[in-house]
């Protein structure tokens, strides 16, 4: 062992350098090397905890509502024990949504990292990080206070509260990226004469695209499961297919079902909430990996450039 | 690029950029305009009450002289910080080993499959959480945890006698650390991850173990990145209403022990405010979110900050 190398002189005499001892580690670094593998270990139990509860969460999750998917269950309305409308009001809700953030947050990134001088840039970013912060049942009480009061409640209210949730978490991801793109790029357009706006839409957005895309549809799996602000403006809503959002009464969906069949006393809806949240996960974790999958394939882009 | 390249693109330019300032306003509008809803919604709570409401912990819809109800908002701040912070009492550091873990310990391919797995745990919806806390995890926790945790640890006060429905502050505690874990542990991956490699390889060339590396260089390395990773994983169960009220029990006083009912704020907004049933209260509910909005912004801005400076050092460095 060449452990003593570094020592003073002085100290070198109490640990004599002994060729014949053993190489295993003893005394104070046996010690050190104890307490080392304990946090490796205690490391490794905290991964196989969080492994451990997500496993525990989806088993329950899948074991009790697998017994009420079927075809009718996600084509039918309540009336005949079905969630279908729930899951069309999700899906229009969701997609609304995300046509009002998507190209808001897009262009808030663009006016931060192209056009805004540092100080501007600041306050925006600034707002998108309050926005993100923001508790969702705030966001709730919001819309309720802008549109629903005094009024109707309705699936637009839930899409807009629902906007509000995604437009920072696009904005600063399309931010990031934009950022990330290489300066040659970009001085290569513009050595060409090519107008600022062309340089944005014709190489930096088609570049980043991917990027912005995953972003797009992790928001809009979060938001999709988001219950807190629709209990506010989206609550009472009849037991049928509702496709106009506009309507003077809110949309069934998913998320809302479940709470209402959650906090009613009868356990009779617990199947029936158990199968919808099955649904709901499935619905989330294809989004996820689907974003996954691009994300994967648009590093892989930039890479290659 | 199809077309011929021309120089004359101010006039795109203008519109464009006109855009995207368009957009950039809208954002700062609604952010204004939401507080300013919220402050308007509360007014006439703040006008009945003023700022005893903060301290005071009535709350009852047909209280008062005329029946038009007394509101407090002692209880619930009360309950929002009891489980906020327990929650991150038992998150941050389960949390912080994950991401050492994962940037770390972990193999390569190993932890290509464990991280996206504890990001899936942020991906589940609040409501499937509470749902499953309230039928899974309630019972568990009444029946085995709380029993445990009085027999032999009554003599901190937090552990009272259990109850026998699980609905209770404790499980409110345990589903949002359950909810905050991913934050801090994908965060503290992170930021394991940018820590320069030469400072590890010297403090292991020295003689260091594992351990030691982590204690004396990733930790402090870390640290600000890590404060600002729980101050944001604190926000976000300050906020958290759907979850937290499916299991916190709805109770209606401050209480010492966690195993007792409470309430949180957001959790009081969620449960009444679709069922309110006077303007009085529904202001009073809206003086909540004022309050809610304040603490959490406090606690953002806190971690917008610390993660900034923190950049700015890592930058100077």
């Amino acid at each position: 062992m060449t452990d003593h190398d570094g020592v003073a002189p002085d100290e070198f005499h109490e640990f004599p350098f002994d060729p014949g001892s053993p190489l295993v580690a003893s005394g104070n670094l046996r010690r050190r090397m104890i307490v080392s593998r304990m946090a490796q270990a205690l490391a490794t139990f905290g991964a196989i905890l969080a492994v451990g509860v997500l496993a525990i969460m989806l088993w329950a999750v899948v074991s009790r509502g697998i017994g009420a998917i079927s075809w009718s269950f996600i084509t039918t309305g309540p009336d005949d024990g079905g969630i279908g409308p729930s899951l069309v009001g999700t899906v229009i809700i969701v997609l609304m949504a995300t046509a009002i953030a998507a190209p808001v947050g897009v262009l808030t990134a663009i006016y931060t990292t192209e056009f805004a001088s540092d100080r501007v840039g600041g306050i925006v970013r600034l707002t998108l990080d309050m926005m993100n912060g923001l508790p969702t049942i705030i966001v709730g009480i919001f819309i309720y206070g802008l549109i629903v009061a005094g009024h109707n409640q309705s699936g637009f209210a839930a899409a807009l509260a629902l906007a509000v949730i995604m437009l920072p978490m696009i904005a600063r991801t399309t931010q990031e990226v934009l950022a990330l793109v290489p300066r040659t790029l970009r001085e290569g357009a513009e050595a060409l004469g090519v107008g600022r706006w062309r340089v944005i839409l014709g190489v930096l957005l088609p570049t980043v695209g991917g990027a912005i895309l995953t972003a797009t549809v992790l928001a809009a799996a979060r938001v999709a499961g988001e219950t807190a602000p629709q209990i506010l403006v989206n609550l009472v809503a009849p037991n049928e297919f509702v496709l106009n959002p506009f309507a003077d009464h809110a949309m069934p969906t998913v998320p809302v079902t479940i709470y209402q069949l959650s906090e009613s006393a009868d356990p009779t809806g617990f199947q029936r909430a158990w199968g919808a949240a099955l649904c709901l996960l499935v619905i989330i974790l294809v989004a996820n990996i689907a974003a996954r999958a691009l994300h994967a394939r648009s590093q892989k882009k930039i890479g290659s450039k | 690029m199809r077309g011929p390249l021309s120089s004359k693109g101010s006039t795109g330019d203008k519109i464009l950029r006109g855009l995207a300032l368009a957009a950039a306003l809208l954002a700062i509008v609604t952010l204004v305009a939401l507080g300013i809803k919220v402050i308007q919604g509360s007014k006439l709570a703040f006008d009945t009450f003023g700022l005893g409401f903060v301290t005071d912990s009535t709350w009852n819809p047909t209280g008062g002289e005329d029946g038009n109800g007394l509101y407090g908002a002692w209880v619930m701040i009360y309950g929002t910080l009891v489980t906020s912070l327990s929650a991150l009492a038992v998150a941050l550091p389960i949390g912080v080993a994950i991401g050492l873990y994962l940037a770390e310990l972990a193999r390569d391919s190993v932890a290509r499959v464990v991280g996206p797995l504890v990001e899936m745990l942020a991906a589940v919806p609040s409501v499937v959480v509470g749902f499953w806390g309230l039928i899974v995890l309630a019972p568990i926790v009444s029946k085995y945890v709380e029993p445990f945790l009085y027999d032999h640890f009554s003599f901190i006060p937090l552990f009272g006698e259990p109850q026998t429905t699980g609905l209770s502050l404790f499980t409110a505690s345990l589903i949002l650390s359950i909810m905050i874990l991913p934050i801090i542990a994908s965060i503290s991956r992170d930021l394991f991850l940018t820590v320069p490699h030469e400072m590890k390889d010297g403090a292991e060339a020295l003689g260091a173990t594992h351990w030691e590396v982590v204690r004396g260089v990733d930790l402090p390395a870390c640290a600000a990145g890590i404060a600002s990773a729980a101050l944001l994983a604190l926000g976000r169960a300050l906020g958290e209403a759907i979850a937290v009220a499916q299991v916190i029990g709805g109770g209606q006083k401050v209480v010492e022990s966690l195993f007792l009912p409470g309430d949180t704020l957001a959790s009081r907004l969620a449960s009444q405010f679709p069922a309110a049933i006077s303007d009085l209260q529904v202001s009073s509910l809206y003086y909540l979110g004022v309050i809610l909005l304040v603490i959490g912004v406090a606690a953002n801005l806190t971690a917008v900050w610390i993660a900034r400076r923190f950049d700015y050092e890592r930058r100077a460095a």
